[in-house]
């Protein structure tokens, strides 16, 4: 366990826990205002990766199937909003769990008939393909370092959005008490149909930054979805704030806890009954931990809606 | 909601719950006539399902707790039997009493957070103790990991394999839907049953005539668990194999879909729901492979549209609530 190991594992966990937070973000927003669970979030994730293989396909680089993909998802999500959620908004969760389990099913297999079964993969852009010296002994691809950047870069645009603008404050109004600002004369359904625009285009994004650096195949959002979901039940649900700590929290534990659970199980186990037990450990690590926040604080770290 | 199960008078339900199992009883007959032997394997699998979606109704229906991990009991209950004859113990004495006891427990440890919370949070906390459970099973390195355990056999009644035979095996399957159909009911029917109700419409007016849901909730949880469990120990039975597959949050949904296709609160509307998505599984997938493509639209039409589910379309014409 060398520190070189443990820097590595912990960028690793910087970078999964990024990701998570752009997938929990728009998941946490659009249940926060609409009161509505969507499953489907993570489907959103892997259309964004495979619209990116499609639009790289067209363009032959890197930004234009960033910037294509990105407009796709936002249209594709906008939508969805059209066709299903709208009118979800006003069901009970049951209502809500079955019509997105529905279209989880449809798109995942859908992505099959288009795309075929088999993996596909985004190149790297050549700008941030190769790797630099962070310390002495540890190599680490400069594309790694952009997603945690950019990933930190909208954290901060979704902070000033959120706290400084007028879009912003209804959004946290909406979180706090939706039915208050359509009495207040707010157009509520415009609202929604922008927060949830947002969302699926964050967990698009998502998806188009992972894909050249895991693989894009159908499915690939349903990990990524119950992780977030710990994410957003961790942090408080409608808590963009929370989200994002939380993301990180559990981006570094998962990594961390995969990376060295079993050599710590070693310490105390026989070898083979440590490389046994280890891996089952590191994959109970964060629902444990959930389970931990949980009963001390119900209602997650940070929650948005009071009563 | 429908809840007329009290009276001593047959009730349409009790010739309905007469016409479902005659159905299920004849069945294998009939299919010897006819000389197809399918049918009767895959209406194994429906009896088995619809124990399981018998559980799940038992409290998503009649308690409003929409349980997103209750596949993972499924997969508890098989592996319980897998990994026990993996270590060469076949006995129905053995293994039926671990099945309940593990899947009793998990329920009771994972319910008991659970249940703190409401709403959503009941919903994504009970999926992420069904992926945990999941995780953990694909990494059981001993027991097959991802690829699952095959079993070389059937559960043993004292050093006899009577499940070996296609229709003994059916007709055990059968009685265990009948009973846990028949406690089922009775426990809707009895007060503990309606405890659970009242804490659906109201959790306050419960809690002002002085009873706390949480203890009546985490009850039935341990025990919608522990029916799950005997669905999973049959499962592996019927396919002779245990898998991590058994307990993926995509199998939570389908048992929610079941459930919620047969009409939410009816116990026997969760049989019917069960062979209704399974059937049309089956049918679907003879029309394309990409049944799912077919499947999916048809859910989200029956959720924005069919309320009631086909028991409510069948029963009451359509009730709106």
């Amino acid at each position: 366990m060398s520190a070189t190991l443990l820097a590595v594992q912990t960028l690793n966990g910087l970078q999964l826990g990024i990701l998570l937070f752009l997938i929990a973000a728009g998941l946490t927003l659009v249940f926060g205002v609409m009161d509505c669970i969507n499953l489907a979030h993570g489907v959103q994730y892997m259309l964004g990766a495979y619209l990116a293989v499609a639009a790289y396909a067209l363009t032959g680089s890197f930004w234009g199937a960033l910037v294509l993909a990105l407009i796709g998802a936002l249209g594709l999500g906008l939508l969805l909003e059209l066709l299903v959620f709208r009118h979800l908004y006003d069901r009970d969760h049951l209502d809500q769990v079955l019509a997105t389990f529905g279209v989880i099913m449809f798109l995942n297999e859908g992505v099959k008939v288009v795309w075929g079964a088999a993996p596909l993969s985004l190149p790297m852009p050549d700008l941030l393909s190769g790797s630099i010296v962070l310390m002495d002994g540890l190599l680490y691809p400069v594309y790694r370092i952009a997603l945690i950047g950019a990933g930190l870069g909208v954290a901060l645009l979704l902070y000033v959005l959120v706290s400084r603008t007028r879009a912003g404050m209804l959004v946290r109004a909406g979180a706090t008490n939706p039915a208050m600002v359509g009495a207040l004369g707010v157009n509520i359904r415009r609202l929604f149909m922008l927060v949830f625009g947002f969302g699926t285009m964050l967990a698009g994004f998502a998806g188009i930054l992972a894909a050249p650096i895991l693989v894009v195949e159908p499915g690939m959002g349903d990990n990524l979805l119950i992780l977030a979901f710990v994410v957003i039940v961790i942090g408080g649900i409608g808590s963009i704030r929370g989200a994002f700590l939380a993301a990180l929290i559990v981006g570094l534990v998962d990594t961390l806890g995969r990376g060295f659970a079993t050599d710590i199980a070693k310490m105390v186990l026989s070898p083979s009954a440590a490389n046994d037990v280890g891996p089952a450990i590191a994959s109970m690590l964060i629902y444990v931990l959930m389970a931990g926040v949980l009963f001390f604080r119900p209602t997650g770290l940070f929650p948005a809606r009071s009563g | 909601m429908t809840g007329s199960t009290s009276s001593h008078r047959p009730s349409r339900t009790d010739l309905a719950a007469v016409v479902v199992f005659a159905a299920f009883a004849l069945l294998p007959a009939a299919a010897a006539a006819m000389g197809d032997t399918f049918i009767v394997f895959f209406t194994i699998r429906v009896m088995v399902f619809a124990i399981a979606a018998v559980s799940l109704s038992l409290i998503l229906g009649q308690g409003a707790m929409v349980s997103f991990g209750h596949a993972a009991y499924l997969g508890l209950g098989a592996y319980a039997v897998g990994i026990l004859a993996e270590h060469g113990i076949w006995d129905v004495t053995v293994s039926l009493p671990v099945v309940l006891l593990t899947c009793g427990l998990f329920a009771a440890i994972t319910g008991a957070i659970s249940l703190k919370t409401r709403g959503v949070y009941f919903i994504m906390i009970t999926l992420a103790f069904g992926q945990m459970a999941y995780y953990t099973a694909t990494s059981l390195s001993a027991y097959g990991g991802d690829d699952g355990l095959t079993m070389w056999g059937r559960t043993e009644v004292f050093g006899f394999a009577p499940l070996g035979d296609r229709t003994t095996f059916y007709y055990v399957v059968l009685a265990c839907l009948l009973g846990v159909y028949l406690l089922a009911r009775m426990i809707v029917a009895s007060r503990f049953g309606r405890v659970l109700k009242g804490a659906k419409q109201s959790e306050m007016r419960l809690r002002a005539v002085g009873i706390d849901p949480y203890p009546y909730r985490l009850a039935a949880y341990v025990i919608a668990g522990m029916m799950a469990g005997l669905a999973g120990a049959l499962l592996a039975n019927a396919a002779e194999f245990v898998s991590p597959a058994y307990m993926s949050w995509h199998r939570s949904g389908e048992l929610i879909v079941m459930v919620v296709l047969g009409g939410l609160g009816s116990l026997l509307g969760a049989i019917v729901g069960a062979a209704s998505f399974l059937v049309l599984e089956e049918l679907l997938s003879h029309i394309t492979e990409h049944w799912r493509l077919l499947f999916g639209p048809f859910l989200i039409l029956v959720v924005l549209f069919g309320r009631g589910g086909i028991t409510g379309l069948l029963g009451k014409g359509g009730r709106n609530d």
